[in-house]
């Protein structure tokens, strides 16, 4: 493979790797709050990422990502909790509650206009991302002097990403409410995590592998605690008979 | 006057739900975690355990708390 092959290749899985995390989320908000709001979100988003990079151009490599990284990774992990909380306590008192029981769940979504939460948590998503992208193709493209086929490596990326979570909308929308409430919570915390403290200093030893292993840490933990809820509910009803 | 003030209000309350939400004590334990970690890590002390660990540890304490207040 030519040199310039090696910095489309490289740039396009670099940022393939944020790519998912920015779809996951918008795709998760969307799924679980309502598409309208969290894409409103996720183009207010691009829109000021493609601001500040045609503002900062090459000086992004000067943005100071780490204090970013962790007020985006703490919001979002305290966020993601309140989530992953009701989503437990609902999956075991209803089990999968499936799309009719949306508007006694989520009392807290907007019945009309715009829902904040949906398009906080959109734009956030899409602004660190979008951050980390344009900091991959500065870093790579300026590394190896090849600054335009790392922007197109980078578009890819984003393009075939976003489309494949397109391509996956419909199949998310059927995804019984209350698990999915509970899958989301999960990501935006797994995310916060590891979010936030990569923005503190903590170096993870497999990178951004070790998200799927605080995926699988607070999945396991999700099903240990509606188990527990379960059987809560069981004792009290055995004691009410 | 009264349009600014419902205006500062209302993003008072948007804030304080999206961060704090309706258990105040979890939201408290995160940020002393966070602080904690940053600390350590100044220190050169491998802390990545910390915030998932309190984050787990919280979030059965917020359970068990929502839990007894349902009667169960």
């Amino acid at each position: 493979m030519t040199g310039a092959g090696v910095v489309l290749l490289t740039t396009f899985l670099a940022s393939s790797v944020e790519a998912i995390e920015m779809v996951i989320i918008v795709l998760g908000v969307g799924a679980a709050r309502g598409w309208r709001s969290a894409l409103i979100g996720a183009a207010a988003g691009f829109a000021v990422l493609a601001v500040t990079i045609a503002v900062l151009n090459v000086a992004l490599a000067a943005v100071p990502i780490g204090p970013l990284r962790v007020v985006v990774g703490a919001l979002l992990l305290l966020f993601g909790l309140q989530w992953y909380r009701k989503g437990i306590a609902r999956v075991a008192a209803r089990g999968l509650a499936g799309m009719s029981e949306e508007t006694v769940e989520d009392e807290d979504i907007p019945a009309s206009g715009m829902d904040w939460v949906a398009f906080v948590l959109s734009f956030k998503g899409v602004l660190l991302e979008g951050l980390e992208i344009a900091l991959i193709v500065v870093s790579f493209g300026l590394a190896a002097g090849q600054l335009g086929l790392s922007v197109v490596g980078a578009a890819a990326a984003v393009v075939v990403i976003g489309a494949a979570g397109f391509a996956l909308k419909g199949f998310v929308t059927r995804i019984p409410r209350s698990l999915l409430q509970l899958i989301v919570g999960t990501l935006l915390t797994s995310f916060g995590t590891f979010w936030s403290l990569e923005g503190l200093g903590v170096s993870w030893p497999q990178s951004d592998l070790d998200i799927v292993l605080l995926l699988v840490v607070y999945g396991l933990t999700a099903a240990t605690y509606i188990v527990l809820e379960r059987r809560r509910i069981h004792h009290t009803a055995l004691k009410a008979a | 006057m009264r349009l600014v003030a419902s205006g500062v209000v209302g993003v008072a309350r948007f804030l304080y739900f999206f961060v704090v939400g309706d258990d105040w004590t979890v939201a408290l334990a995160i940020l002393l975690a966070l602080a904690v970690t940053g600390v350590l890590v100044g220190e050169h002390i491998s802390a990545w355990w910390l915030v998932p660990f309190v984050a787990i540890l919280m979030t059965g304490v917020s359970l068990g708390r929502s839990a007894r207040k349902r009667g169960l």
